[in-house]
Formats: C-alpha cells, sequence, structure tokens
C-alpha cells in the first residue's frame, strides 16, 4: 500500500474532539460548588507547582480566573458550561493516555473531576477575593529601577565620581584596594581605542602627557567623543547587534547595495548624540512618526538587515515569517536582554514569557511590511549636487534662448509643416492599411515539428524541437496592390518562458525571410518576390538583430527580441514593387531559423499587406496632438509638436542636439532607493499563536493582539489607535516604567569599557543569566542614563559614556595582581582594568594606521580590499565577483568592508568578526593560530609592514635606536624599553646580515616600495622589524 | 566565594583554547615552559581539564570523514531500488497524497512518477542493494551501514544543508565538526582539529556549513584550499624565509614573554602558543598536502591522476571536479593519519532537477572509486575501526518526475525531505545491514524512522559523547547539537 509520510505533526487533540470521548468522563458532582472550598484547594495542591505565578508550564497559569480562561500554549483549556468538552477535565481523566494531568503523583478521583466539572458546568465562578496571585515575578531584571545613592567609602580620596563609590565599596567590604591609575601613554591609548577605535598620534601622545592643567584629561574626552569617528566605532557594536550587511544571505545571498545608507544613518546618528529613546523609536517605527522625514523611515532599515532568501522552490510566506521571527527575537535581546526565541515553539522554560506572549510581540512585525524609499545619498552629496546643478544650468542657458528665438523665427514654417503632416495622414487614411491572411494555409518544415492552426490566421508550434528550422507556408490569396508582408509573433503559456521563442528563455532568431509567387500549385514556375526594406516594433540591441537582416541573403545574421520576451511583436518587410494577385496565385513564406540552440519562433501569423503607409511614421501622440483642433491642444500638446519639428528642421536641429549633448551631462540626483520597513494598511494580518512554530500550523482559536510582556509595565496604545503597532512597541520599550531597556543598554556600555558587562551575560537578563556583579551600579547607570541629569540629556550615550570613563574605577592600570588571583581570578571586583584584544576590524585599522596608509573617511558604499584566491568563489555557484578596490578605498576602515552573508572576508571571520545572520549581542573573542597566520602573513598584512618600514625609513630619525624609538612609539605610545631595544636592534642587525647575503628575497620583501638611498637589505630588515611590532600582543590589546 | 571556579574555568576555556583542543593545550603549554608564567587560575583549570575525561563512555570512533553530498543525490537511482516505482512509471500519485505536500519546483496538478532506469543488484554477504553507477562501493556493501528511512523538515538547499550540518535549520549555531573538537578537541600537534575540503561548485549553505555558530572560532572548520596554499595564510609573504619567520617569531615571543612578566595576564601566554603552532602549522600543512609520499598504486586506487570521463556533464562537472574529490578522498585518510578529528568533504554537484541520467552518471563515477579506495585504505591501514565515515545529503529527491514550467520532459527530480538514504561505515557502526525502509515507492517511510536529530545523537554516541550531556550555554540555554530531540539508535553500534 502507498501511504503518504507528511512531516511529524504532534498529533494533538483538537479541542472540539473532546466531545467524542465526554461519555468516558465521572459525572459531575449534584450540588452548588464553593470555589474557595471546593476547587481552590485542588488547583493548590495538585496544579500551582507547575502552573502558578513564575512558573507557568506550557504558558498556563491557572492561580488568577483571567490567565485560566485564557489558556496555554495549546489554546482554551475550558469552556464555562461545557465540562464534558474541556481539555482540563479530559486531562484529569486521562482520556488520552499521552497527555495526562497531573503528570506526577496519583490521579485525581472521581470526586475531584466531577467536583470540577460541576465547576465548569455551573460557571466557573471565581471571586476576585480569591484571586490569589497577584504578585509581581520576583527576578532582580524585572523590578523597578532603585533610585540609589552611591554609599559612602572609608577612602574618600580615591573615587572621581559616583561610579567609584559603588565600586569601592565592594572592594572595602573585602580589604581589597584598587589598582593604582594607569600611567599617561596607557590612558590615552586606551579611550583612544574605545572611543574611536583608533590609535593617537606621537603629538597627541606628548600633548596629553605634558598637560599639566587639572582637567586634561577630561578634555581629552571631550576630544575624542566629539571625533566623527566616534559613530564610526560605536555605530560598528550598534551594527553587530542589528545584523548588518551587504547581501541578502541564504543561498543566492544577492548583494544588497544600497545597505550601506543605514549604516551611514547609523554613523550620523551616534556622532549626533541622538538621544537612545529618540533612536529606538525610528529604528522601530520611525515610518509611523507623525509627518515621518525621509531619514526617520530609513531608520527603520534596522529590521531590513533580516535574511531575504531568493533560492528557487522557496515559499515567500515561510521566509516573511522568519524575518518576522528574526525581528521579534532581535529586538527582545537587543532592548531587553532576553531569549524571547525560547517561547517561538512553546513558552519559555525559565522566564516569564509565555508562548502567547511571544506571538503578541510578533504581530506587531506581522504587520510591517518589506518596502523601499528614496534617500538623499548623503548630504555631502546633496551640497555637491547643488553646485554641480547650478553648473549645468548656467551651460544650458544660451542654447536654450538661442532654440527660443530660432522657434519664433521659423514659426511660419511650424504652422506649415502641420498643414502638410496633416494632408499625408488624410491620404493615408483613404487607403488604410489591411492585413490580408492567405487562403488554404498549409505549414510545413523539418519532420517532427508540430503547427497548430488557430484561430485567425495563428499558429504554435510545438512538437520536436531541433536546433535549427525552416518554416515554410505555402496558400492562395488574390489580393491587388500587395505592398508587404507582415509577420506577427505571439507569447504562449505552453512556450518556454512564454515565448515567443522556443528557446529557454524564450528568443529566437528569423535569420531570413522570403516570399514566391507562383500560378501552379507545385509551384514549378514559382518566382521570388524582391523585398525593399524591412522594419520591426522592436529590435534586439546588440549586434544588432535588426529587422533589415532577414532580407540579407546572410543567414548569420536576423532579427531576435531579447530582452522583450513574453510579449507579441511583428515585423513588416516592404516589396520593391506592389504586386496584384488573381484567383490562380499561389504563395510560399520561408521563414528560416539558422542561429541554432533552438531559437526558433513558437507562434505566429502570417499576412500580406495592402494600402497607403504615411512616408513618415507619426507616432500616435503627434497625430492625436495635430489632429485635436487649436482650442482643444493642451500646452503639452503644443510643446510636443513643437519638438518633433524641431528635431527635424534646420537649424533648429542643430540647436536641439546641442541640447541633448548638454543634457547627457546632466548631474544624477543624489539619491538612493534603500529598504526599509513600513506598516501594513491594506488586509492587516491577523496573528495567531504558531504550533511550535510552524508556519502553517496556527492555532486558529488563539488570536493573539499586539502587547508587551506581562511581567513588565503594561503596553499601552495610542490614542485612535485600535490595534498596537511599533510605534507603540517602541515607545513601550523605552518608557521610563520599563526596567530592562535602561539596564540593558547601560550594560551594554560598561561591556564595551570594561571588557565585561556588570551583567556578564548581556545576552540573558533571564534567570538563567548571571546576576549582576554590582547591581546598586548598574541601577544607578540606568537611571542616570534615562533621567540624565543637571544639563545632562536624557538617554544621551555620550554622557553616560564621559562619567564611566571620567571614573577611576575606568582609570585603573590592567596589570595583573598576584594577591587577587584566588579572591578574583575573573576580576568581577574591578580592581583592576582588563586588557581586551581590539576587535577584527581594529586589528587591521591599527595596522593601516600605524603604516600611514589608512583611509579616515566616514561613510558611504561597501568597498573591497584585498581578498584571497578562492573566497568569493565559494558562494553559490560562484555567482560573487569581488571587483578589488583601488586608490584610497584599499585602506578604508574595515567596518566599511563589504560583507558578504555566505562568504565573507576571511580575515573579520578569523578575529571573532560576527556573521550576520543573527543579532550578535556580544562578541568572542578568541585567540588562534589562524588569527596569528593572518596578521603574519596575510596580503593586507605584509602591505602594512612593508609601509610602516617605508614610513619609519623615511623620518629624519638619526640612528637605529632614534627609529626604533619612534616605532614603538607609534605603536604603543609608551617608549621603548632597553630590553626590547636590545631585542629589536638584534633582530634588525640580524636581518640585515641575513638579506645582505640574500639579495632577491630582499627585494621581494620590500617589494616596489623601496626607499631610495636605502640600501635594500636595510629596507628589508626594517620590513622585518615591523612585522614583529604589528604582532606584538601589546599592540592589538587595549590595555 | 565570589567567583565560581566553573566559570573562571568555562571564560578561560572558551578564551583560551588556541584551537587545539584542550588536553593538547594543557600538554603545549607544559611543553613550551608556559604554563609556569601562566596565574594560577588558568593553571588550574588547564590542569583540570586534562585530568578530567570528557567522554562520557568508551568511544568508538576517534574521527569523522563526512562526505557531504550536497545537492541531495537522488537515493532511487543509486541506494534504494523501488520496482514498484518503475511499475508506476508515468502515473499519477493519488490526490490525497498531495494535498498537504509542498514542492520546490513541482506542479502537484499534471505530476506523475517517475521510474528509474537503474540496473540494480545485490552485494557483498549481506545482499545489500546498488545500482549500477556505484559498483565500487557496491563492493564494500559489507563494510556499509546503509540507513533508508532518514527524513527531514526542510526541503530547500540551505535550511536542509543547515539541519543536516546544526541539528536544526537555524543560524548561529555550532557545526558537527565544532561540537566534535569542542567535547573531544583534537589530537593533533600542529594541524586544526576540524577541516573543510571542497569539490565542485559553491555549496549552498557557504561558510555557514562550517560555522562554529556561539561557540567560539577555534572550534570553527579550517578550510583547506585546493589551489595554492592549502591553509589560508600559510606562507610566508615573499621573500621571507622560513629562518627568517623564525628569527623575528623569536623576537615576537621574547617581547611578548616580557610582557606577561609584566601584565600577569594568561591570555599572553595563549597568544604566544598560538604563534608557535601557527608556526608548526606552517610546515605541517604543506606535508599533509604532499602526495609525493604516497605509493603510485595508493595514488591509483583513489584516481588521483585519473583521466577525465567520457561523457562528462551537468553541474558536477566543475573545476576538474573528479580530480579535486580523489585527491580530497586521500587527504582526508592523510588527515586522520596525522589527529584531526572531522574531516568535512563536501561535493556540491546533485541537485538534478532535469537530466538527471547523465548528471548523476558522471557524478557517481566522480565519488565512487575514491570511496571505496578510502574505505579500503583505511582498513588496511587498521584506521577504519575508529574512523566514522559518513555519506549523505540535505535531503533525497522525489519519485515523481520534476514538471516544472518550461521543461517539456520528465527528465529530474524535486527536492525530498520525506524518506531519503545515508550511509555510515566504520567508527564502530555495525556494516553489513540496511536500516529502515521507505515505502514501495520511496515517498515515506515505512519502517523505522530516523530523524537528522536521531543521526546525530548516535554518531556523538559512537564518540563516547551523550548527546544529552555535549551542552554548551547560549543565551540561557543549554544547546546541543540535536536540538530538543534524538535518540540512539542501538542497532547501528557493532
Amino acid at each position: 500500500m502507498i501511504r503518504p509520510q507528511i512531516p511529524a505533526i504532534a498529533c494533538i487533540l483538537l479541542f472540539q474532539t473532546f466531545a467524542a470521548f465526554a461519555d468516558d468522563l465521572p459525572p459531575a458532582v449534584e450540588r452548588k460548588i464553593d470555589f474557595v472550598q471546593d476547587v481552590l484547594p485542588l488547583l493548590k495542591d495538585r496544579c500551582w507547582s507547575c502552573h502558578a505565578g513564575e512558573k507557568q508550564e506550557s504558558g498556563l497559569r491557572l492561580d488568577r480566573r483571567d490567565l485560566v480562561m485564557i489558556g496555554g500554549d495549546l489554546g482554551k483549556i475550558l469552556e464555562p458550561g461545557k465540562s464534558d468538552s474541556s481539555r482540563l477535565i479530559h486531562y484529569v481523566n486521562g482520556t488520552d493516555p499521552d497527555h495526562v494531568m497531573p503528570p506526577e503523583g496519583d490521579r485525581l478521583t472521581k470526586e475531584q473531576i466531577g467536583i470540577l466539572r460541576a465547576w465548569i458546568d455551573q460557571g466557573c465562578e471565581w471571586p476576585e477575593s480569591a484571586n490569589i496571585s497577584t504578585e509581581k515575578n520576583s527576578h532582580w531584571a524585572y523590578q523597578p529601577l532603585k533610585s540609589e545613592t552611591s554609599p559612602v567609602v572609608k577612602d574618600q580620596s580615591w573615587p572621581r565620581n559616583e561610579i567609584d563609590h559603588f565600586v569601592l565599596a565592594e572592594l572595602e567590604r573585602r580589604d581589597i584596594k584598587p589598582s593604582p591609575e594607569a600611567d599617561r601613554y596607557t590612558l590615552i591609548r586606551r579611550l583612544s581605542l574605545d572611543l574611536t577605535g583608533l590609535l593617537p598620534t606621537i603629538e597627541e601622545v606628548d600633548s596629553f602627557a605634558n598637560d599639566a592643567t587639572p582637567d586634561a584629561y577630561g578634555k581629552l574626552v571631550d576630544r575624542l567623543l566629539a571625533s566623527p569617528h566616534f559613530g564610526e566605532r560605536w555605530g560598528r557594536h550598534w551594527l553587530d547587534m542589528a545584523r548588518y550587511a551587504d547581501s541578502d544571505g541564504y543561498e543566492k545571498d544577492n548583494p544588497r547595495p544600497d545597505a550601506y545608507r543605514w549604516r551611514d544613518w547609523v554613523i550620523e546618528a551616534i556622532n549626533a548624540d541622538m538621544p537612545f529613546d529618540q533612536f529606538t523609536i525610528e529604528q522601530l517605527a520611525g515610518d509611523l512618526l507623525p509627518d515621518a522625514t525621509p531619514m526617520q523611515r530609513l531608520a527603520t532599515a534596522f529590521h531590513r538587515q533580516t535574511l531575504t532568501n531568493t533560492e528557487g522552490g522557496t515559499d515567500q510566506e515561510q521566509f516573511r515569517v522568519e524575518a518576522c521571527f528574526d525581528r521579534t527575537e532581535t529586538t527582545g535581546a537587543v532592548w531587553l536582554g532576553l531569549t524571547v526565541g525560547c517561547a517561538r515553539c512553546h513558552s519559555h522554560k525559565y522566564d516569564a514569557i509565555s508562548q502567547r506572549e511571544y506571538y503578541q510581540l510578533f504581530s506587531v512585525f506581522n504587520n510591517g511590511d518589506e518596502s523601499t524609499t528614496t534617500v538623499p545619498k548623503s548630504e555631502a552629496d546633496v551640497v555637491a549636487y547643488a553646485g554641480l546643478k547650478a553648473a549645468y544650468d548656467e551651460k544650458l542657458k544660451t542654447p536654450t534662448s538661442q532654440l527660443m528665438e530660432a522657434q519664433i523665427a521659423h514659426g511660419a514654417e511650424f504652422t506649415k509643416w502641420q498643414q502638410a503632416t496633416l494632408d499625408q495622414l488624410n491620404t493615408a487614411a483613404s487607403d488604410p492599411v489591411t492585413f490580408h491572411v492567405l487562403k488554404q494555409p498549409a505549414y510545413s518544415s523539418e519532420a517532427g515539428i508540430v503547427f497548430e492552426q488557430q484561430k485567425g490566421g495563428v499558429v504554435l508550434v510545438s512538437g520536436e524541437n531541433p536546433e535549427r528550422a525552416i518554416y515554410t507556408l505555402t496558400g492562395q490569396s488574390d489580393v491587388n496592390g500587395v505592398k508587404g508582408i507582415r509577420l506577427d509573433v505571439f507569447p504562449d503559456k505552453s512556450l518556454p518562458a512564454n515565448g515567443p521563442g522556443r528557446v529557454a528563455h524564450g528568443n529566437f532568431v528569423l535569420s531570413e525571410l522570403t516570399m514566391e509567387v507562383a500560378s501552379k500549385p507545385d509551384f514549378s514556375d514559382a518566382q521570388r518576390i524582391e523585398f525593399a526594406t524591412a522594419k520591426a516594433d522592436f529590435e534586439q540591441a546588440d549586434r544588432p538583430w535588426a529587422a533589415k537582416n532577414v532580407l540579407d541573403g546572410d543567414d548569420t545574421s536576423g532579427w531576435a527580441i531579447a530582452p522583450e520576451y513574453g510579449k507579441k511583436h511583428w515585423l513588416t518587410a516592404t516589396l520593391k514593387q506592389p504586386l496584384d494577385l488573381t484567383s490562380k496565385s499561389y504563395v510560399r513564406v520561408r521563414l528560416s531559423h539558422q542561429y541554432g540552440q533552438q531559437h526558433t519562433i513558437g507562434r505566429f501569423k502570417l499576412s500580406l499587406q495592402t494600402g497607403t503607409e504615411p512616408d513618415a511614421v507619426v507616432p500616435e501622440n503627434i497625430i492625436k496632438a495635430l489632429t485635436a483642433s487649436e482650442e482643444q491642444r493642451t500646452e503639452e500638446q503644443r510643446q510636443l509638436l513643437q519638438d518633433y519639428f524641431n528635431r527635424q528642421t534646420s537649424p533648429l536641429k542643430e540647436l536641439v542636439t546641442q541640447i541633448d549633448e548638454l543634457k547627457k551631462q546632466e548631474p544624477p540626483k543624489p539619491e538612493l532607493s534603500v529598504r526599509i520597513v513600513v506598516q501594513r494598511t491594506q488586509n492587516p494580518r491577523k496573528t495567531h499563536v504558531l504550533r511550535r512554530g510552524e508556519f502553517l500550523d496556527p492555532l486558529t482559536e488563539l488570536e493573539v493582539q499586539p502587547a508587551g510582556l506581562a511581567t513588565l509595565p503594561a503596553f499601552s496604545l495610542r490614542e485612535n489607535n485600535a490595534m498596537g503597532d511599533r510605534l507603540d512597541l517602541a515607545r513601550w520599550l523605552v518608557s521610563t516604567e520599563n526596567p530592562l531597556t535602561p539596564r540593558v543598554t547601560a550594560n551594554h556600555i560598561w561591556r564595551l569599557l570594561f571588557g565585561h558587562g556588570i551583567v556578564r551575560t548581556a545576552n540573558d537578563f533571564g534567570v538563567r543569566g548571571e546576576k549582576p556583579t554590582h547591581p546598586e551600579l548598574l541601577d544607578w547607570l540606568a537611571a542616570d542614563l534615562m533621567s540624565g541629569s543637571g544639563t545632562q540629556q536624557a538617554w544621551s550615550r555620550k554622557a553616560l559614556i564621559r562619567r564611566i570613563v571620567m571614573s577611576a574605577t575606568y582609570r585603573q592600570a590592567s596589570k595583573h595582581r598576584t594577591e587577587l588571583r584566588d579572591v578574583d581570578p575573573q576580576n568581577l571586583l574591578l580592581a583592576r582594568q582588563n586588557r581586551i584584544r581590539v576587535e577584527g576590524e581594529i586589528v587591521r585599522d591599527i595596522s593601516l594606521d600605524v603604516s600611514g596608509l589608512l583611509s579616515h573617511k566616514i561613510g558611504g558604499p561597501s568597498v573591497y580590499p584585498p581578498l584571497p584566491p578562492g573566497i568569493a568563489e565559494l558562494s553559490y555557484a560562484g555567482n560573487f565577483q569581488w571587483a578589488e578596490s583601488q586608490g584610497e578605498d584599499r585602506y578604508r576602515r574595515g567596518m566599511y568592508t563589504f560583507f558578504k552573508r555566505t562568504s565573507p572576508h576571511p580575515n573579520l571571520i578569523t578575529f571573532d568578526c560576527p556573521d550576520a545572520n543573527s543579532t550578535c549581542i556580544e562578541r568572542q573573542l578568541s585567540n588562534t593560530p589562524l588569527q596569528a597566520l593572518t596578521s603574519l602573513n596575510n596580503e593586507t598584512f605584509a602591505e602594512t609592514a612593508r609601509a610602516f618600514a617605508r614610513r619609519l625609513l623615511s623620518t629624519d630619525a638619526a640612528d637605529d635606536a632614534a627609529r626604533l624609538s619612534y616605532a614603538m612609539r607609534l605603536c604603543v605610545a609608551r617608549s621603548i624599553t632597553p630590553e626590547e631595544h636590545v631585542q629589536l636592534q638584534a633582530l634588525l642587525d640580524d636581518s640585515k646580515a641575513w638579506y645582505a647575503a640574500h639579495p632577491d628575497q630582499a627585494g621581494q620583501l620590500i617589494g616596489k616600495e623601496a626607499v631610495s638611498g636605502v640600501p635594500s637589505e636595510t629596507a628589508a630588515a626594517w620590513v622585518s622589524v615591523a612585522r614583529v611590532l604589528l604582532n606584538l600582543d601589546e599592540f592589538i590589546t587595549r590595555e | 566565594m565570589f567567583a565560581s571556579a566553573q566559570h573562571a574555568r568555562r571564560q578561560f576555556l572558551t578564551s583560551s583554547a588556541s584551537g587545539l583542543g584542550l588536553a593538547a593545550l594543557g600538554s603545549m603549554l607544559t611543553q613550551d615552559g608556559l604554563l609556569n608564567q601562566a596565574t594560577a587560575a588558568s593553571r588550574e583549570s588547564v590542569v583540570n581539564h586534562v585530568t578530567s575525561n570528557l567522554h562520557h563512555f568508551a568511544p568508538k570512533a576517534k574521527s569523522c570523514i563526512f562526505l557531504f553530498q550536497a545537492g541531495a543525490p537522488s537515493h532511487l537511482d543509486l541506494f534504494d531500488p523501488k520496482p514498484k516505482l518503475n511499475e508506476l512509471d508515468g502515473k499519477p500519485l493519488p490526490a490525497d497524497m498531495l494535498e498537504k505536500v509542498r514542492f520546490a519546483f513541482i506542479k502537484k496538478e499534471s505530476a506523475v512518477l517517475l521510474g528509474s532506469p537503474r540496473r540494480w543488484r545485490k552485494h557483498g554477504e549481506c545482499g545489500m542493494d546498488f545500482s549500477d553507477f556505484v559498483p565500487n562501493i557496491a563492493s564494500c556493501a559489507d563494510d556499509i551501514l546503509m540507513i533508508r528511512s532518514l527524513h527531514s523538515e526542510q526541503f530547500n538547499h540551505h535550511p536542509g544543508q543547515l539541519l543536516l550540518s546544526c541539528g536544526r535549520a537555524t543560524f548561529g549555531l555550532p557545526t558537527m565538526g565544532s561540537w566534535l573538537t569542542y567535547g573531544l578537541g583534537t589530537e593533533s600537534q600542529n594541524l586544526p582539529g576540524y577541516v573543510v575540503l571542497t569539490s565542485g561548485r559553491g555549496s549552498s549553505g557557504g561558510a555557514s556549513l562550517w560555522s562554529s555558530g556561539f561557540l567560539p572560532s577555534h572550534y570553527a572548520g579550517v578550510l583547506f584550499r585546493n589551489q595554492g596554499e592549502p591553509v589560508l595564510n600559510l606562507a610566508n609573504p615573499a621573500g621571507l624565509s622560513n629562518e627568517q619567520q623564525r628569527r623575528g617569531l623569536d623576537a615576537l615571543r621574547a617581547m611578548n614573554q616580557d610582557r606577561l612578566e609584566e601584565m600577569g595576564d594568561p591570555e599572553i601566554a595563549s597568544r604566544i602558543a598560538s604563534y608557535e603552532l601557527a608556526f608548526r602549522m606552517q610546515s605541517a600543512a604543506p606535508e599533509l598536502i604532499d602526495l609525493s609520499g604516497e605509493t603510485a598504486s595508493t595514488q591509483e586506487a583513489y584516481g588521483v591522476g585519473r583521466a577525465q570521463h567520457p561523457q562528462a556533464t551537468g553541474r558536477g562537472n566543475v573545476a576538474d571536479a573528479h580530480l579535486s574529490f580523489a585527491r580530497n578522498c586521500l587527504l582526508a585518510r592523510r588527515m586522520v593519519e596525522r589527529g584531526v578529528r572531522f574531516v568535512n568533504v563536501i561535493y556540491e554537484a546533485w541537485d538534478q532537477h532535469s537530466n538527471l541520467e547523465a548528471d548523476l552518471r558522471y557524478n557517481a563515477w566522480v565519488v565512487d572509486q575514491p570511496i571505496a579506495a578510502l574505505i579500503k585504505d583505511l582498513k588496511q591501514r587498521g584506521l577504519f575501526d575508529s574512523t566514522l565515515i559518513v555519506w549523505g545529503a540535505e535531503f533525497g529527491r522525489t519519485p515523481l518526475g520534476e514538471n516544472r514550467t518550461g521543461r517539456e520532459a520528465n527528465t529530474g527530480r524535486d527536492h525530498h525531505p520525506f524518506a531519503f538514504s545515508l550511509w555510515m561505515a566504520g567508527g564502530g557502526v555495525k556494516g553489513g545491514q540496511t536500516y529502515g525502509a521507505s515505502d514501495e515507492i520511496g515517498w515515506g517511510v515505512a519502517q523505522d524512522p530516523v530523524h537528522i536529530n536521531d543521526f546525530h545523537a548516535t554518531m556523538l554516541h559512537l564518540f563516547g559523547l551523550d548527546h544529552l550531556k555535549l551542552t554548551h550555554r547560549f543565551q540561557g540555554r543549554d544547546f546541543r547539537l540535536t536540538d530538543v530531540a534524538g535518540k540512539v539508535i542501538q542497532k547501528w553500534l557493532a
């Protein structure tokens, strides 16, 4: 027997079907039920251990009437008055052996089941006073922010601001002293890397080191916060969370050439210190703001960073739903620090997120549609355009006014031309062009080709599909005055790509067209008819495949119609002499297709043409304008006629050509079409809970409306907005009652300045995450961020960053302390700063920077720095070309490298850059041999080592020692130590000696970048030194 | 205690294991004299890890060679004969069978069944069926565990390949090789534990098929390349001899060592170790891919230098796939010999929506000889029992012919996740066995269904790992290769 196996779907008895088993149930007890006396103890004893308070297995809570009525992940559990079909009763009865409640301990007695039945049948009475559980979830992260005052500490001299009080109090409780402040070299390098991702110049270092004013440090911080590179560094952190990439993802992984525009938006917003609440609202719902600006609409591209699957044969609804899942889960992770994704398939096992709540959030995104909008490319482009446009307009001025004058001068001629053209049209109208199909038509060709005659002389070709074919049509006609022959070709559903040709993409090539006339049916006296010209409605532009080629006797040329497939087209060939046919005339037409590869016509009609064609083909709109009376003519039509006339008349024609040429130089508008999210207003989608997250399996009885999480403050809708949307969600996320968003955001900022968050599991603030090491400090920071203080703006990230980096805690040295190894191996107490390897993009940026190659240009389209061979080819079917950038773009910062999701640049991935397939809340920081190989041998790093050596050799340093000292200052800001000097000098000397003995290698190592006047062994030896410096642990570490 | 020792250990292990496998790192650090410099915390954690037994029970397999036949070969024309399907050739499928099913390209209304023109024979003492396209693999019948009842729920390539690689069709999860090296490390001191070799065109899944997901990047597969240097950035820059590389590394090491003493951060010790391993890889990897030490008969057995098939055709015939696949099989053996834990040999070639017969003939020819040679070679070298070989793909192909719009004839098959075949050999599986069955036309599973999660569970079991216990906490959840399912199939175990 053949039995289809459908992909396993959990076999759950549906609500209605329970009724069928009603006879198996114990009867309801026959008395009035007192909920508090009879039912409540039962629920408490047997159900609440799994279905009450913070435990809500399967999304079900049985401790409040409203929640009981809603039911759980599987839908409703009871219906008042109908105990016999209620899921609750059948579960406790064990009707389905796979679903028995309670799962452990004794089964309920018949009496107990009878009580529950009676309670349901009597209407589920549940007095308000018996709603036991109104208590809030006790998990720390859901509690309101506590307004903390900084604790008192013994050592009053150490703290620089409130932060230090919180940290020091914990240290003092354990008798630990904080670390001393790092030296100024370390501080400026640390701050520069943390705030801009770039190294300080030697001048900047010296100026700070020698600045004796009391606010030297504060001035430095302010300068770096104001640097436009701040937006790049902190923007990149945001891009991690936004899963930013330059391609679609999945198999085809097509490029997204507009993606960078949103990246620019992020950099600009962060540089402008856009308050985080506004930053949130614009990205989640910029389109819904009143009078949304193009930039606010662009901001919604945050959620257009989701993947797009264009693999053949996909169900687009599946991937639309998938993208909405991603939007829901990314939003939960980025703003709430929660793993809401767990609740996609079932209520969260650990956190208070039911499956229903998941779909409430999901429903918000379910009615956001993917769309595009046009935005200015960049402010700079708009300014540049204004200049170019003015210059262009100026250039156009003279010829335009000349044309005006000429038009006036030729006014009479214009009137005359109109009349002459009208006369000609009238003549043509008296002898209209008419088409005649042949009588008794017969079609033939190579064996196996089938011609199906359809209505009106149309023929559909099927059957064998040879490489080449000649179609022969014979028939009779007695039409007089034949002036030409017309071939119509038509699309058809039976043809590949709908035709009209028979090759897979629908094209054809008609190589030759011939016509013969005979007086005998066997064509023994056939005479070839000669054609003068041919024309067609459309001609393929390459080669070109023009209509006249069908008359040239050359099989290698012909008429074709790419890329206008799937449409009808025509060709007419005009006879040299008009031809009169009689009742004895036989006509034979041959259509020859010699191109090969099945480029033959699939559906067509041939007819003879009579009547007078106007001398010139006057376009329809001109005819319409001409035939309209003076009064009827619109201004537009008048202009149309004038233009048409101008183009045919000297000297107007020449002026028009001149203007046309100038117009080609019109600067393109500085605009770009970008992906955005817009609200769906037509046919809004209903959202249901999806069983196990399967988009084909909605729980139709469980429709949900937009709402937040019950453990957090209520989600309120805007006035006049019946159904919640993304704007309500965004405002809920940043409402002052929501404690999670400020905690999570403050924690991210802290993490990026210390290497670890106060909550170390930055991606999980739920019960399985780690508790904050300094909970009071976290709340203080969160409140500080959210509310601002004094002159400090609310939700200012720069202000919070400033406050943190100004603290004594941040300024500590990062040296590990032996006495703390056992007490605090992970430095949870912050008795020192942490050493952090810089992120992947920065590893490359700072190498380029010290070698003098780095471009400091900000923003703009992504670039293509050198990529090792064989990487782009790994993408699907090798459909991707990496057109290596030249000039400045080769040395742009790593964040601008084109990110192809299925084949990302290996230098980025090797150094732990996220893969952009899903949100990355916190990067890994690994330490691997592949990283070592990259920074030792990769082309980019080899190039920076050469350039660095050249830079060192180009200084006016007096000797090796001065040069080495300069090199170390560039790389690590501080001065060289005597030991380092000895090491590096020895390396330099050894290398010089080796390369003196190996001049060929020396030449290869220094490449084209030799410095004039420097012996090649010296130059090569400096490359060796440069490589070592660029690979120092200290170089790629922010101390 | 303020800090949990467990957490400290995890922090250290995930940030500093240098891709070596944990045991190897410990010994290497000691060997290089670095461990003494490391802090007490890291020393304790490394030593702890060396002495702790990561195996949950005794392993059979030590290494895995995964022959990933991306694109999805037709099981109905290679491993799973269906006489009934041939009888029903050209007939439609009953409407009730089609109702709930989705296809990538097939038009349901006019689809008809497509028989297989292959000739079938039973092979080995066990009498296992193979079609005439794979005569050499067939000669290993008694070593093969043929599974004919695998099923999946993904019917597009990339999601299907993710499910086969990660246990779930979701991005951001570790792949099989990452889990194995995470659990067991590698036994090689000079090579990465998880290696990827490719033939043919780029696969649908791209780099996501060897990603380490949320595990640190040193558990990601390292791609060995077919041209140029075998591992990216392995060769020194032009003009830099090995001697000079070593000289530079000595200086680097001395300076990093000074810094380690100054700062006391064990991460610096780990960095020194990474550079030393990198240097060793620079000589070990070229040695690995240098086949000159292999005898002529070995090379010939794998088909390393064989002539192209006279009717080479189709999507599998890209970039001399017949040579690169043969070579990759031989390289896989050499890697296993050198202690590499997981070798993923990807051949993206099998998506025959049309022209099935000619394309399949060619692809089968490409893989047949090298795979059989690999099995025999491993046996001869005593590595077979410790090396698990898996031949599989993201799904199978439909018993229905593919009648996609614009195609005149049914010459191919569409994607089919409801029942397909996968086979294994060596590494503690019981060969000479056909497990499970598809129904009479190969549509659904008729007997002993196996989900990909079950396959993964059993695979980990062969390596001595309990799939329920090999977990990693990420975003509050303990993730595992088998997602929320998976059962070990005892009948597969030798």
